[in-house]
């Protein structure tokens, strides 16, 4: 499907011409070598807008190779139309093998979530991301959350943890949860659920998040400190369900609750439907 | 006596067409206000800027000494340096409340973020620290969640008195603070900033237009024009018998009741 017909044009390798790709691969360098420091770059107009995942495509496209093997998941699951048309793009662009296994893949593409299954080393996980400034909806001025940065001055994170003790009685962020990667720089996971936080603390696979409209770009090495913000007396601690998933009975994994009929039934099922699969495939 | 908290010498700010403020020299020791007055645009916010760090001189200096008992020349000092004194050793209550408070989160967040800034991380400590403090500024701790925007005037000015004065700071520069304020308010907030005062020993740069915040406040006054310190000394004896023809003019402009 890759072969170019006839007549038909033919697009660069991955879509990116060479340069671009340079730019953003130095950019990732720089990224690798400061955790957490989010790196500006040049942002390219893609073939789909903004907010559908700019950042990552562009990051994935900038490090896909001929033998990669790519996964892209939206909200854990494969077979959304984010996840769907991403994974078709770079198909009919690069011509890689793609697959919705996360053990098979070499390259992964997220919205959302980090796959249930432990990502092992040379695996590498690309973000999409919104609003990689995890100060932003506190301090409007970019001159000055850098200067925050730049002087490690973060206790107004501080101040929103302590508004949501304050309003809700516990601390209510429950996605997007701002961490403290290498005891130095505070970044955005992505609005992934705080649940996935712990899997970014010396996670042995190289995390890299893209924010396409913000032009900003930053990463988590392998086996780097990441952790998450809390108060002493207000611990760090993640989603619980009563339920196990419906489908494939997981007590350990993210679910999302799903209304089934106009009477109000629901139904718990996980969020990262090839974990689904495979826990299904394993008990049957 | 000690050492003085804060000493300039030969401060000047040029803007580069006569405005700004120049030749400034004084002293300030702990527990004390000094009052700096003058008409609109003589200079008197540029001098509290500059001495603040927020804007750069041009020439003199301005030595603080920390509770350490260490110097730090201020003219000269690294941003990062200028920020942590900012944060641990001074307060800037500023005339407007909306300019110094966050208007969109609780009272007890506005007063516990310099805590949380110097790396305080209990929640329970933190939320009893800001309503104490709330108390002491007269403001009811059941108001500890309710956001500053809906605090009268006068109340969003306390709480950026407490805000400021939670890390004990040595040093507050207040900047008009009771502009906004009717005059009833104004006596109430003019006698709890006295007692604050007194009680933790702090030293208050105030600028202001309104003397008789300087009479009830300030031991020594600063009289400035053109940007220029035209008259100096104790409160009293620049209220009661000004040198200075601005300062005549200054006194015999208060409405006498």
């Amino acid at each position: 499907m890759t072969e170019a017909r006839p007549g038909q044009w033919q697009y660069n390798f991955a879509f990116l011409d060479e340069n671009t790709k340079r730019m953003l691969r130095r950019a990732l360098l720089k990224a690798v070598a400061i955790p957490g420091y989010q790196v500006p770059f040049g942002s390219r107009e893609m073939p789909l807008p903004y907010g559908w995942g700019t950042g990552g495509i562009q990051l994935t496209a900038s490090i896909i190779g001929q033998h990669d093997v790519l996964k892209v998941i939206d909200q854990g699951a494969d077979d959304t139309t984010n996840a769907v048309n991403i994974r078709r793009f770079f198909a009919r662009v690069t011509g890689v093998a793609t697959t919705s296994h996360t053990t098979e893949a070499s390259l992964i593409q997220t919205r959302h979530r980090i796959p249930e299954t432990p990502l092992r080393p040379g695996q590498i996980v690309v973000f999409q991301v919104p609003e990689p400034e995890a100060l932003r909806t506190l301090e409007a001025s970019e001159v000055e959350t850098r200067k925050l940065h730049a002087h490690q001055e973060y206790g107004l994170m501080h101040v929103k943890l302590y508004e949501d003790i304050a309003r809700f009685g516990h601390i209510a962020t429950s996605y997007d949860y701002p961490v403290m990667v290498n005891q130095r720089y505070l970044a955005s996971p992505s609005p992934i659920p705080k649940f996935d936080n712990p899997k970014l603390d010396m996670s042995p696979a190289l995390l890299l998040f893209g924010a396409g409209r913000e032009k900003r770009l930053y990463a988590i090495p392998p086996y780097t400190r990441v952790e998450s913000l809390a108060f002493d007396d207000h611990p760090f601690s993640v989603q619980r369900w009563e339920q196990a998933c419906a489908l494939c009975g997981s007590h350990d994994s993210y679910l999302d609750e799903i209304i089934t009929d106009d009477a109000g039934a629901r139904m718990f099922v996980c969020s990262d439907t090839d974990y689904c699969q495979q826990q299904q495939e394993g008990v049957a | 006596m000690s050492q003085p908290v804060l000493s300039v010498s030969g401060l000047a700010k040029d803007y580069g067409n006569g405005q700004g403020c120049f030749d400034i020299d004084f002293e300030l020791y702990a527990g004390e206000v000094l009052c700096i007055v003058g008409e609109s645009g003589s200079g008197k916010s540029t001098l509290l800027s500059t001495l603040a760090g927020r804007l750069r001189a041009d020439s003199g200096s301005v030595r603080f000494c920390d509770r350490d008992g260490r110097q730090h020349e201020l003219t000269e000092l690294a941003e990062a340096e200028r920020r942590r004194l900012a944060r641990s050793e001074w307060g800037f209550v500023t005339q407007h409340a909306r300019d110094g408070l966050r208007m969109g989160v609780s009272a007890g967040a506005n007063v516990s973020e310099r805590l949380m800034a110097l790396g305080q991380r209990h929640y329970g400590q933190l939320r009893e620290t800001a309503a104490q403090w709330l108390e002491k500024v007269e403001i009811s701790r059941e108001r500890l969640d309710d956001r500053p925007s809906a605090f009268s005037g006068g109340m969003q000015q306390r709480l950026q008195i407490a805000r400021n004065l939670v890390t004990q700071p040595r040093l507050v520069f207040m900047d008009e603070p009771t502009g906004g304020l009717d005059v009833s308010v104004q006596a109430r907030f003019l006698d709890l900033l006295r007692r604050l005062v007194h009680d933790s020993g702090i030293a208050v740069i105030m600028v202001t237009h309104d003397l008789g915040v300087a009479r009830l406040l300030a031991q020594r006054t600063l009289v400035m024009q053109r940007g220029r310190v035209v008259e100096a000394g104790l409160t009293d004896q620049i209220l009661d018998d000004p040198q200075h023809p601005y300062s005549q003019l200054l006194v015999s402009s208060i409405l006498q009741a």
